[in-house]
């Protein structure tokens, strides 16, 4: 497919730039390929909303943890926070991204690209749980 | 093709999960409140929690929309304007979220 061979030589840096370039460009969004079956753009939508609930659901997170993990010390307990709080942004920022790419993906008639997030994610939600419970259960507390 | 219905039934999926995203928008903000009077922010907690509010706010603005405009036989796709829009109140929750950190008692 002619449409794979630009895509491919336009490398990875620059093809991540004319992405988020994208993010606040209709039109440059509208002047790749042609427009996909409206109930394809409705699955890259449920998937945005998918990942912008997993970044409410990381920002809710880190607000209970500074209410209920009270007998935290006050310095681990806003570390954990703040983590979780910069964690749900990066994922709001990603949701973007991800949207933006596979529209574009669609619309040049490309496959989906493949990402290391979700599994990254999945790993340091994790590694993060078993440290609260190994803080808790030991006794960082005041 | 005009009129034919969808078995798989997408608009209809897509306003439901614009649902529950804003759901999960309003359980964000009632903790955000909640933390606002449980931890004495003061007026400073108070006045970030209207903010909150205000985010919940433009995320069901941009659900009812959006859900009014999935509910015909074939529906227009999402712009960017309601993508943009909620990721930025996403944003503005997890600033929020730490600013309630901040002037919270100890």
């Amino acid at each position: 497919m002619a449409s794979r061979g630009r895509a491919s030589a336009e490398g990875g840096p620059g093809r991540f730039r004319s992405a988020v370039m994208m993010w606040f460009s209709p039109s440059r969004m509208e002047a790749e390929g042609t427009t996909p079956d409206y109930r394809f753009s409705l699955a890259n939508e449920r998937t945005f909303l998918a990942w912008i609930r997993t970044a409410l659901a990381l920002v809710a997170g880190g607000i209970a943890v500074d209410q209920f993990l009270t007998d935290l010390t006050w310095g681990l307990r806003t570390s954990i926070a703040v983590a979780l709080f910069f964690c749900g942004a990066v994922c709001a920022l990603r949701a973007v991204h991800r949207w933006v790419v596979c529209e574009r993906a669609m619309r040049r008639g490309e496959d989906l690209p493949s990402s290391p997030f979700p599994a990254m994610l999945a790993v340091g939600t994790a590694v993060a749980s078993l440290l609260v419970a190994a803080a808790i259960v030991f006794g960082v507390t005041r | 093709m005009s009129e034919v219905r969808d078995p798989a039934a997408q608009p209809e999926r897509t306003r439901f999960a614009w649902r529950r995203t804003t759901l999960a928008g309003g359980l964000v903000v009632a903790l955000a409140l909640r933390h606002a009077l449980v931890r004495d922010g003061g007026w400073a907690g108070l006045l970030i929690g209207a903010v909150g509010v205000l985010c919940l706010l433009l995320i069901t603005f941009v659900a009812h929309v959006r859900m009014r405009r999935l509910d015909t036989a074939v529906p227009a796709p999402s712009g960017h304007w309601p993508v943009l829009t909620v990721a930025a109140a996403v944003l503005c929750l997890a600033g929020i979220g730490a600013a309630l950190l901040a002037v919270a008692e100890r």
